[in-house]
């Protein structure tokens, strides 16, 4: 059986007819106990499974999936990765994230198809060129990478951009993140998956937590259709669902879930070479390697689990898009989807002990946490083993809320998620 | 699009209303009181339920601020009441 991805055994395989490829996981059966218990198969649950075998050496793990693993938001979302962010401790976090991405395909042996093309956010007037380079000032102080593009700057990378005088919101510049980019969705997922496994983490799929089993005041497992799992700690990573396990556990948590939807457009030939942010419009887009445009703006304003985008969104997003870039009136849309996602009112997730003890939270990263997967596992993993903060993690304690030290990201950055 | 139904103008265009928050929450008093947690609960915790919700609006056209009662798995809106004179 093949199990390690190579050139070499890609080679080998072709010889072979592809026979002797090894399924990338099992489905093995839930044992009755766990050392930890993950709730949710997406990105940062199955991140979670792999560093806390990876970095701690606790293997005796299982994560929970109600469905197929990354058919949350990780399989719908838009892939920008990125750490331009305005505060230490959000940077601390994003660029941590961002540093692991850069050598998760090596790490995991799985092309995640990480592709640092650049991200440039817009700016449309003089003023806001003065806050571009405030953040940019920022985000160096905090020790990533950030440039102050001219408009000249932005037009080179970006030709399509709308430059007509009579531009709603014309391009005086921007802030330049070269290496923030993009991923493919998807091979996250099932790298962490398949790494996970390899290293004897149960991953089992189909299983809804519909409770969770408390021992003298402790979490000490979860209530499954399919029985009872007990644990000696349980993670929650189910984003957007996170208010109702919250709720059977007995607290609230700052959260509000929304839909938040994109789309994509035919494949055309290549004709963008970065990530574009428009703050005048929302609107956001690439070219996926496929050549399809993939589009995304703002969460839909209606508290929402129903994973289905409203056309108000739909029409702003696009309405955006043909001012950003005018050649784009003729492509036709393939696909629209929306994803749930948990919204917190500082736009920073969540992460560290719950009010239930043994109950450990990773959420409240809203529109924007396919970035922080590595991180957000990392974190995880980190306050499962040693029951306590690593320190990155620490800032986004839910403590927070009471202390009223927020780390407000939609008043420091402009980016609200 | 979605018709949502403001007590005083009629059903209206989605677009032209604005979610403010969960109903039903009451302010802890008196203040002196009040411990962190409770307070922070006040302000910040959500039931954000997944189905059936009590939701306050605000259609913004007129301004006025009613009672909506809506589904967030399928966004059926069961009705819209005024909150006139009355505690949510
Ligand atoms: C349209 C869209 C575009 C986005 N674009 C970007 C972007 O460009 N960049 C970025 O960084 N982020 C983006 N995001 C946000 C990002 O997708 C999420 O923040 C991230 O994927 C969250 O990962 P997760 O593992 O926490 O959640 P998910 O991937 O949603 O995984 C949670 C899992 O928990 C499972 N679950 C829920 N309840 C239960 C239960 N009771 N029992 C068992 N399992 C359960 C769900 O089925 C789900 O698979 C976008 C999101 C959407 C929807
Ligand atoms: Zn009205």
């Amino acid at each position: 059986m093949t199990r390690r991805y190579s050139a070499f055994s890609l080679f080998v395989e072709g010889l072979r007819g592809q026979t002797g490829w090894a399924p990338a996981w099992r489905t093995p059966k839930p044992k009755a106990q766990y050392d930890a218990v993950i709730v949710g198969g997406g990105g940062h649950g199955l991140a979670t499974a792999y560093y806390l075998a990876k970095n701690h050496g606790i293997r005796n793990v299982a994560v929970v999936e109600k469905g197929w693993l990354g058919g949350g938001n990780t399989g719908r979302n838009t892939t920008t990765i990125r750490s331009n962010y305005f505060y230490p401790e959000s940077v601390a976090l994003y660029d941590f994230a961002l540093r692991l991405y850069e050598g998760l395909s090596r790490e995991l042996n799985y092309n995640v198809m990480f592709s640092q093309r650049g991200l440039v956010t817009v700016a449309h007037s003089e003023a806001e060129m003065e806050i571009a380079a405030r953040v940019v000032n920022a985000m160096q102080i905090n020790g990533t990478d950030a440039e102050l593009l001219g408009p000249e700057e932005v037009l080179k990378r970006e030709p399509l951009l709308n430059m007509s005088d009579r531009a709603r919101f014309p391009v005086f510049g921007g802030v330049w993140q070269g290496r923030a980019g993009v991923a493919r969705h998807d091979a996250v997922a099932w790298g962490y998956a398949r790494a996970a496994d390899r290293m004897g983490i149960d991953i089992i799929q189909d299983c809804e937590v519909e409770g969770f089993l408390v021992e003298d005041g402790r979490c000490a497992g979860v209530e499954t259709a399919g029985g009872t799992i007990r644990a000696g700690a349980v993670g929650l990573a189910v984003a957007g669902h996170s208010s109702v396990m919250a709720a059977k556990a007995g607290f609230g948590l700052p959260i509000q879930s929304y839909s938040l939807q994109a789309m994509v457009s035919e494949p055309v030939k290549p004709c963008m070479e970065t990530v574009v942010l428009y703050p005048g419009t929302g609107t956001y887009l690439f070219q996926s390697d496929k050549g399809e445009i993939v589009v995304g703006g703002g969460i839909d304003r209606v508290p929402s689990y129903a994973q289905r985008g409203n056309p108000p969104a739909q029409r702003q997003v696009l309405s955006g898009l043909l001012e950003m870039f005018p050649a784009f009136g003729q492509l036709k849309l393939m696909r629209q989807w929306a994803g749930n996602v948990d919204v917190t009112p500082d736009s920073s997730a969540v992460l560290g002990p719950s009010p239930l003890p043994g109950l450990y939270l990773n959420c409240g990263w809203g529109t924007g946490g396919f970035k922080s997967i590595p991180a957000g596992g990392w974190l995880l993993a980190h306050l499962i083993a040693k029951g306590e903060h690593h320190e990155i993690s620490r800032p986004f304690d839910l403590s927070r809320f009471m202390t009223g030290r927020l780390v407000d990201e939609a008043a420091g950055s402009g980016i609200a998620h | 699009m979605q018709l949502f139904s403001c007590p005083f103008c009629g059903p209206r265009d989605e677009t032209e209303f604005h979610f403010a928050a969960e109903a039903g929450k009451t302010r802890p008093e008196p203040a002196g009181e009040v411990s962190p947690e409770a307070w922070s609960g006040y302000l910040y915790a959500k039931s954000n339920p997944g189905g059936p919700s009590r939701e306050i609006w605000q259609h913004v056209t007129c301004g006025e601020f009613f009672l909506m009662e809506r589904d967030t798995l399928t966004h059926e809106v069961a009705g819209s009441k005024a909150l006139r004179g009355q505690r949510p």
